[in-house]
């Protein structure tokens, strides 16, 4: 680890860099401050998922059963499938801010590229995995169907909370995807243009901190979600 | 700052590493460990993210400050966790109040 007062001095060639703004001594600085300020971010993003996967953790005590009963309904296949794609779209995104940070154009487009693939194909997944749940009724709401999960009275009332939460928890999860996706598709075309180099490549090094951080979220939703019950 | 370049070949190691985790995960899930099932799924998605947070967001290489603003924001979702089962995992001791 760096400590925050080496970023403060860089050569005098940096201060007259062009994606310099005024009121930063260098370019390190500049970075260290988004860097700072993403993290910042994303701590906000963490009590905000924070708060459903504890409204979630509290409900599954509470009705463990129709709990279990309502998440055996998910697809493992598809959400295991899904977790390995979008583990690889985080390797793509390394890749594609380690070759930014080279300086190497072609490499960072297509890693760039790859991870916009990598993100629709999840998406794709997900809505196919959505489908099914409309298609058998699992949507909370008065034409919620517990009979499809074998669940009765309170039961089939606590099953609509379980899907109340898988929709809300994974919409917002994709909901960050479907941002991610177009933001990384215009790095891409900015990497192609030529905006960026060794010394400053902050944009594409904080859009792959937001989608490493939408990998994580992800990571705790596959196995609280799909992974419960699975051994009976 | 110079900035360090972290070699892919890290990057690859810790990819085989999430990709071996959430195997395990599957795998973990599907045989009876009693009541360590959940904390055993847990413990590796923990894992999981700190392998990401480390290496994928580079913490391990950024600055103090940086590691000091994750760490707070851990440590207050762990408040938040705590406060809130604090409540709930004791409500069944003394009844609820009013009812």
């Amino acid at each position: 680890m760096s400590s925050v007062a080496d970023t403060a001095h860089a050569p005098e060639a940096d201060r007259h860099h062009p994606d310099l703004v005024h009121h930063f001594e260098s370019l390190p600085a500049q970075k260290e401050a988004a860097t700072l300020g993403m993290w910042v971010f994303l701590v906000t993003e963490v009590m905000f998922f924070g708060g459903l996967f504890l409204a979630y953790t509290m409900y599954r005590n509470l009705y463990f059963h129709a709990f279990v009963q309502s998440s055996r309904h998910l697809n493992l296949t598809l959400g295991a499938v899904n977790t390995a794609v979008l583990i690889c779209s985080s390797l793509t995104m390394a890749m594609g801010v380690h070759s930014s940070a080279l300086g190497r154009r072609r490499a960072t487009v297509a890693w760039l590229l790859l991870t916009v693939a990598l993100g629709s194909v999840f998406l794709g997944i997900k809505a196919v995995e959505y489908k099914d749940k409309f298609d058998h009724h699992l949507v909370p709401g008065e034409r919620f169907q517990a009979e499809e999960l074998h669940l009765e009275g309170d039961e089939a009332r606590q099953a609509q909370i379980f899907y109340a939460l898988y929709f809300a928890m994974t919409g917002l999860h994709a909901t960050h995807m479907v941002i991610g996706v177009p933001i990384i598709l215009i790095l891409a075309w900015m990497a192609h243009r030529g905006r960026f180099s060794p010394e400053y490549h902050t944009p594409v090094e904080m859009t792959g901190l937001y989608w490493h951080f939408v990998d994580i979220i992800w990571i705790f939703l596959f196995p609280l979600l799909y992974l419960i019950g699975r051994h009976h | 700052m110079s900035e360090h370049i972290v070699s892919p070949r890290v990057y690859v190691t810790v990819f085989v590493g999430l990709m071996a985790l959430t195997a395990a995960t599957v795998f973990a899930a599907t045989i009876d460990l009693g009541r360590w099932n959940t904390p055993v799924a847990l413990i590796i998605a923990v894992t999981k993210a700190v392998l990401v947070v480390l290496f994928f967001m580079h913490v391990k290489y950024s600055s103090r400050l940086v590691a000091l603003a994750v760490g707070g924001g851990v440590l207050w979702l762990l408040t938040l966790i705590a406060g809130v089962a604090a409540d709930y995992l004791t409500r069944g001791w003394v009844g609820t109040p009013g009812t």
